[in-house]
């Protein structure tokens, strides 16, 4: 078989076969049980409850927890703010790079609070050491346990019992660190250590090539960033070229394994549920429809990849590894399109390739991954994205055969989903409002003033963008669903690090994340509230293949209905251009 | 709320220094025991030190060519073109760089050019090129340097490296590794 094919495969297959037991472990970590890990954390989370001042038996209702997770989140945006306004000065800044523009630093601060990490700043010149490791590594591990927590209380509301309490906030995302993401993370980096990836304070480094130049090489403490920037579905790079730079990512052994631990916990939390809920049927009805997305998106993809560009095809010359352009030869046409799906379709947005240079098909397949957001989707989040569905599936599927709707035997009722509708419909309105807006300005012209210039100082608003035609507002439509979706990928040839892009990307950023998030705990804390009715003959059954296409055909329907017209507009114009 | 938000600032102050201050010294310590202390896998030769996984630029007609870098091969920064496939502008560039490889190659036939070699990397910085790419040029390096071309041939056979274990992902030739030891061959 083809060995760049094998490749993807094996990552597909080794990752499914890690994440059973480790979902099976989650389980047991959010539901107190005794694991193997008690002996040596127990200690250390007692140590730092006590520093804290939190007793973590207290039990909390779903808007304490809300009120919770709220609070640090904005104690942790204050916290990158001053990192990313005061880092020329505070320490650890061997490169002398500058502090960011509030602008920026706003973008910047919320998109890696929420998971994003878009990032409009270049590694290399736009972050210390001291933000890359205080601030944005820091919030890597933060934000990706703020999700898992958020889904270990959803976890706890849809057990069959009726009350409020619904465990401790910091007790989940405490456990979700030590627990989980940093024994994997020791071993990740300790990989990437010994294949080449930098782990060192020192700043850049300066050599003579063999042809006599100047070379200027970057470094730093890259491999414990890569390794949480992957688990906790962050992406967001510590170069600018994220996991294309040969230092980032050194070596096909290195991609596989930041490929599969990318997928390992939004597949966890699948089986998590199951696990937890005893209800292992249902879990794997629910991966499989996952699955069953994902492989409709990233089949298509590698396909337009391996066969490369026809209008280089039309050159004379030859496409033996398919369309070369922002890929790098060592991970080839395979693996790239893989990835590209793959980290579109979770929340991750790292890139081992530019999408902004793929084919037309593979980059309205990366947009569609963000826009249903939930064939798998990001650490807890993904999982709560999916709930939302499920919600309306079995709202929809009630009402058409004339049946009560129920899920884990509690009633689904109008204010439940009132709330479902809302998260399901906020989603493609940001996303279509704005890149309606910003290609408004672009269609006139407009001049922004100072929201915007481009490299010549330039004010019209069509400087942004870095390709002409569909493709030009591919880019717009991608940047506001890669924010909408708290991916962080992008068309980077985007001009996006100015007032204009970084502030409306910014509120877009902060709607996406909170209310998906407050709006899944909302509901299952209603429905905890609620009578327990044992399952009958009555209830429709949601452990079915038929409900599973049932909720694969909701995701499509509202994906299909809300977003098909903006991609004609952009890439599917774009393919029959180039026919 | 109060009480949440004071729980709330020592938790984050317990987590900093735990997460990004004693994870990162463990992996740290660790990295010191990898090739090169963890700061990158170098080559040496002549008593100089590259790094082996960042591209350099090569023009001279006698070395073997990387791949085009959108941003000139610097390592203190990088990135790709994101050109679009469909950008005219990029295809005129890609048309370009045809121009100058077959200019520099006479006797090539076009047909045996590979992508690789007139596109720009990912990160600019791809220090790999196909083997397709790698014997293409062999003709050019021959006639500068007044090497037999089967022996450069084989040279390139040489540092053809594998797939992971044999069967995973592509095979690639490193353009420094291949550039040192055709320095070497006498």
């Amino acid at each position: 078989m083809n060995a760049e094919l094998l490749g993807v495969i094996v990552m597909f297959v080794a990752t499914l076969l890690l994440s059973v037991p480790l979902g099976r472990y989650i389980a047991k970590v959010y539901a107190g049980d005794k694991v193997w890990t008690d002996a040596i954390l127990n200690p250390v989370e007692r140590l730092f409850f006590k520093l804290s001042r939190i007793n973590p038996a207290r039990e909390m209702n779903w808007k304490q927890h809300l009120i919770a997770l709220l609070t640090i989140n904005l104690v942790w945006f204050l916290w990158a703010m001053f990192c990313l306004l005061n880092q020329s000065w505070l320490p650890w800044n061997p490169d002398h790079n500058p502090s960011q523009t509030p602008d920026l630093a706003f973008n910047t601060a919320v998109s890696f609070l929420v998971n994003c990490n878009l990032q409009d700043y270049s590694g290399e010149t736009g972050a210390s050491y001291f933000t890359q490791v205080f601030g944005f590594m820091f919030l890597q591990f933060t934000s990706a346990a703020t999700g898992m927590a958020a889904a270990a209380i959803v976890f706890n509301a849809l057990r069959d019992r009726t009350t409020e309490k619904l465990g401790n906030f910091y007790n989940y995302f405490l456990k979700s660190i030590t627990r989980i993401l940093v024994p994997i993370c020791i071993i990740v980096a300790t990989l990437h250590a010994f294949h080449g990836t930098p782990m060192t304070f020192k700043g850049i480094d300066t050599v003579t090539s063999l042809q006599g130049d100047t070379m200027h090489v970057s470094r730093g403490p890259v491999a414990a960033f890569v390794a949480i920037k992957h688990l906790g579905t962050n992406g967001g790079g510590f170069y600018g070229a994220n996991s294309a730079h040969p230092l980032e990512n050194p070596d096909y052994f290195t991609n596989t394994v930041q490929m599969i631990i990318q997928i390992l916990i939004p597949f966890a939390m699948v089986f998590a549920f199951g696990y937890y809920l005893r209800k292992k049927r249902l879990a794997w009805v629910f991966w499989a429809v996952m699955t069953i997305g994902f492989l409709c998106l990233v089949i298509p993809a590698i396909n337009a990849e391996i066969h490369g560009n026809p209008k280089i095809a039309q050159m004379g010359i030859s496409q033996p590894s398919g369309n070369m352009e922002g890929k790098e030869v060592r991970f080839g046409s395979y693996a790239s399109a893989f990835w590209s799906i793959a980290t579109t379709v979770i929340s991750t947005g790292s890139v081992n390739a530019m999408h902004d240079s793929f084919m037309p098909i593979s980059g309205m397949n990366m947009l569609l991954g963000m826009m249903v957001n939930s064939f798998y989707g990001g650490v807890g989040v993904g999982f709560l994205n999916f709930f939302i569905y499920v919600i309306l599936a079995v709202f929809m599927g009630g009402l058409m055969v004339g049946r009560t709707p129920e899920f884990m035997g509690k009633k689904i009722e109008a204010r439940e989903m009132k709330i479902a509708m809302i998260v399901a419909l906020l989603h493609p309105f940001l996303i279509l409002a704005f890149t309606a807006v910003a290609s408004h300005f672009t269609a006139l012209n407009t001049n922004m003033g100072w929201w915007f210039a481009d490299a010549a100082g330039k004010h019209n608003a069509s400087g942004w963008l870095n390709n002409p035609s569909y493709h030009g507002f591919s880019e717009m439509l991608y940047q506001y669903t890669s924010c909408s979706a708290n991916n962080g990928s992008g068309f980077e040839g985007l001009a996006d690090n100015n007032p204009f892009w970084n502030i409306t990307a910014g509120i877009v950023l902060l709607f996406s994340r909170f209310l998906p998030i407050i709006g899944p705990i909302a509901i299952a804390g209603l429905m905890a509230g609620k009578k327990f009715i044992p399952e009958s003959s009555g209830t429709l059954k949601t452990d079915t293949g038929t409900f599973g296409i049932l909720v694969f055909a909701v995701k499509v329907i509202i994906a299909a209905l809300a977003f098909f017209p903006a991609l004609a507009l952009g890439p599917i114009a774009e393919f029959f251009s180039m026919k | 709320m109060k009480k949440e938000l004071l729980s709330s600032i020592l938790l984050t102050i317990v987590c900093m220094v735990a997460f990004s201050g004693v994870y990162t010294i463990i992996v740290w310590g660790i990295a010191q025991m990898a090739p090169n202390k963890g700061e990158g896998f170098v080559v040496s030769a002549n008593g100089k030190t590259y790094y082996a996984n960042i591209a350099q630029k090569f023009t001279d007609d006698k070395y073997f060519w990387s791949r085009p870098s959108a941003v000139d091969y610097n390592a203190a920064g990088s990135g790709g073109s994101n050109k679009a496939p469909s950008n005219p502008d990029y295809l005129a560039d890609v048309q370009k760089r045809i121009d100058t490889f077959i200019a520099h190659n006479p006797g090539v036939k076009k047909s045996d050019i590979p992508s690789d070699l007139v596109t720009a990397s990912g990160s600019g910085l791809d220090p790999d090129i196909s083997i397709q790419g790698a014997k293409v040029q062999v003709k050019r390096i021959a006639a500068v340097r007044h090497i037999p071309e089967d022996k450069l041939d084989n040279l390139v056979t040489e540092h053809i490296e594998k797939p992971l274990l044999g069967i995973l992902g592509p095979e690639k030739v490193n353009v420094l590794k291949l550039n040192l030891a055709l320095d070497q061959l006498k």
